[in-house]
């Protein structure tokens, strides 16, 4: 990795942990989405068992939503966006990167915390495994695509529900193989590597839309 | 020469001037034998009685939910490729046209399914991936409004347009497995028997009624939007004239 991407890496990756805590907001977001299924469907354990790995990952999707407005808002609040697209660097990479540090502060800590609220759902260890390896191949294509929404709303004041609203619909595929593949590992016959494979491709697809699109509409925005 | 012509948008006023009473009359003509043909001719279905009837509004309004947006990517392609100063009237103007269709499609659909399923809604793959286009209908509109440049709306829509085509089948293909994951095919379908003719017809006649339907608004929404450009035009320059030749004036003292 050339100097200029590292310095890019470690500078986002500094900010997103530092200023205001964002990963730990996150997981705290993650971990109240949890606690407040129960509250709505029941304290039966065995219907919290089959529904775990849903729970889980739609709070990491909802969780991971949250946290897209800061990815481009804050470098356009303070101007470094600007210089950023001034700089000559392939716009594709460095929201590549960009992508890549903001996954690190904030997708990686809701792998990290997934095991430890999948006990608060009563999942058996299996399925606490696939929840996590899911959630691990999964995350990284639900922060790429939401690059996009968050680069196409980043001029606009209040974003962050019409963010939502437009990411929403193009992560389905990812939830529904996400929570396959971690539903296939425990009880179905259907095997775990069908979905979890597929899972796999949609985040190497999201890998290239993402950055590309995404990179478009910056781009478009700034002029 | 040929197509490149009408990009101009006076030539398409133009155009569409002289072309659109007669596509309002042929449309009319479509719908009157249409509807005629599938309400007064066509036979009632041995199991569905009446309620079969419904199909020949279900059916043209989901064909055109889903031609609406692959207008909207070819012009989304015009927009971002070429630059073609319609392409983006067109997609901004077919957006609305297509969540109304869809939104056609889902009430009729589900007025039929009461009777017939027993259920106005089922979580059927066809049924949630036409509800995941009417989302994303909604969704594009939410982003022209918030925009107020309409250069600059029309470039962000075109993106999300062409990334959303390119979605499309995927969240088809996943909706499928998640369907047949969850539910195996307990729901009837409508694609079992082919069609009889005596169906078929009018079936035909309200797809040709609603695409004829289709062009007419949209040709006439594209007239509206370019002129509600160019009165924004003309109105951004006039407050620019208006403006004292100093420039310092234009500081309001504030409120």
């Amino acid at each position: 990795m050339s100097s200029w991407a590292l310095s890019l890496f470690q500078r986002e990756l500094r900010l997103a942990v530092r200023v205001g805590g964002g990963a730990l907001v996150g997981v705290l977001f993650f971990l109240a989405v949890v606690t407040v299924i129960p509250f709505g469907v029941g304290p039966d354990l065995n219907l919290l068992a089959r529904i775990g790995p849903a729970i889980l990952w739609i709070g990491a999707l909802l969780a991971t939503l949250l946290g897209l407005d800061r990815l481009f808002q804050a470098d356009r609040d303070d101007g470094s966006l600007d210089l950023i697209l001034m700089a000559g660097r392939p716009l594709e990479l460095v929201v590549l990167i960009k992508c890549l540090a903001h996954w690190m502060a904030t997708g990686l800590p809701l792998v990290a915390a997934a095991p430890v609220l999948a006990i608060f759902l009563n999942l058996e260890p299996t399925a606490i495994g696939a929840v996590t390896l899911t959630l691990a191949a999964g995350t990284p294509a639900l922060t790429l695509i939401g690059a996009i929404g968050a680069s196409l709303t980043v001029t606009l004041r209040r974003g962050g529900l019409l963010l939502a609203v437009l990411v929403i619909p193009l992560t389905i595929p990812v939830l529904i193989f996400g929570v396959s593949a971690a539903d296939a590992a425990v009880n179905d016959p259907v095997p775990f590597m069908t979905p979890f494979l597929i899972l796999c491709s949609l985040s190497l697809i999201s890998l290239v839309v993402g950055p590309f699109a995404s990179a478009a509409a910056l781009r478009f925005s700034s002029d | 020469m040929g197509i490149l012509d009408f990009a101009n948008p006076t030539r398409f006023m133009k155009l569409t001037q002289l072309v659109l009473p007669w596509l309002v009359g042929l449309c009319a003509i479509a719908f009157a034998v249409g509807l005629y043909m599938s309400f007064f001719v066509a036979p009632e279905d041995y199991q569905q009685g009446d309620t079969v009837r419904i199909m020949y509004i279900h059916v043209p309004a989901a064909w055109l939910a889903m031609m609406c947006y692959s207008i909207m990517a070819i012009s989304s392609l015009g927009t971002l490729v070429w630059k073609h100063p319609l392409a983006d009237v067109s997609a901004k103007c077919a957006a609305p046209i297509g969540a109304a269709f869809t939104f056609i499609s889902l009430v009729t659909g589900s007025l039929w399914g009461k009777p017939m399923w027993g259920t106005y809604w089922v979580w059927d793959a066809r049924l949630t991936s036409v509800l995941v286009l009417f989302i994303m209908y909604l969704g594009l509109m939410a982003l022209w409004r918030t925009m107020e440049d309409p250069i600059k709306a029309g470039k962000a829509a075109a993106i999300l347009t062409l990334v959303g085509a390119l979605n499309l089948p995927i969240i088809k293909f996943s909706v499928d497995w998640w369907n047949t994951l969850h539910q195996p095919a307990s729901v009837m379908r409508m694609d079992g028997p082919t069609i009889h003719p005596d169906i078929l017809l009018p079936l035909a006649v309200m797809a040709v009624a609603f695409t004829l339907l289709f062009f007419v608004i949209h040709l006439m929404a594209m007239r509206n939007e370019i002129l509600r450009r160019r009165v924004r035009t003309l109105r951004l320059r006039a407050a620019s004239a208006a403006r004292p030749a100093g420039g310092s004036a234009t500081l309001q003292p504030a409120e």
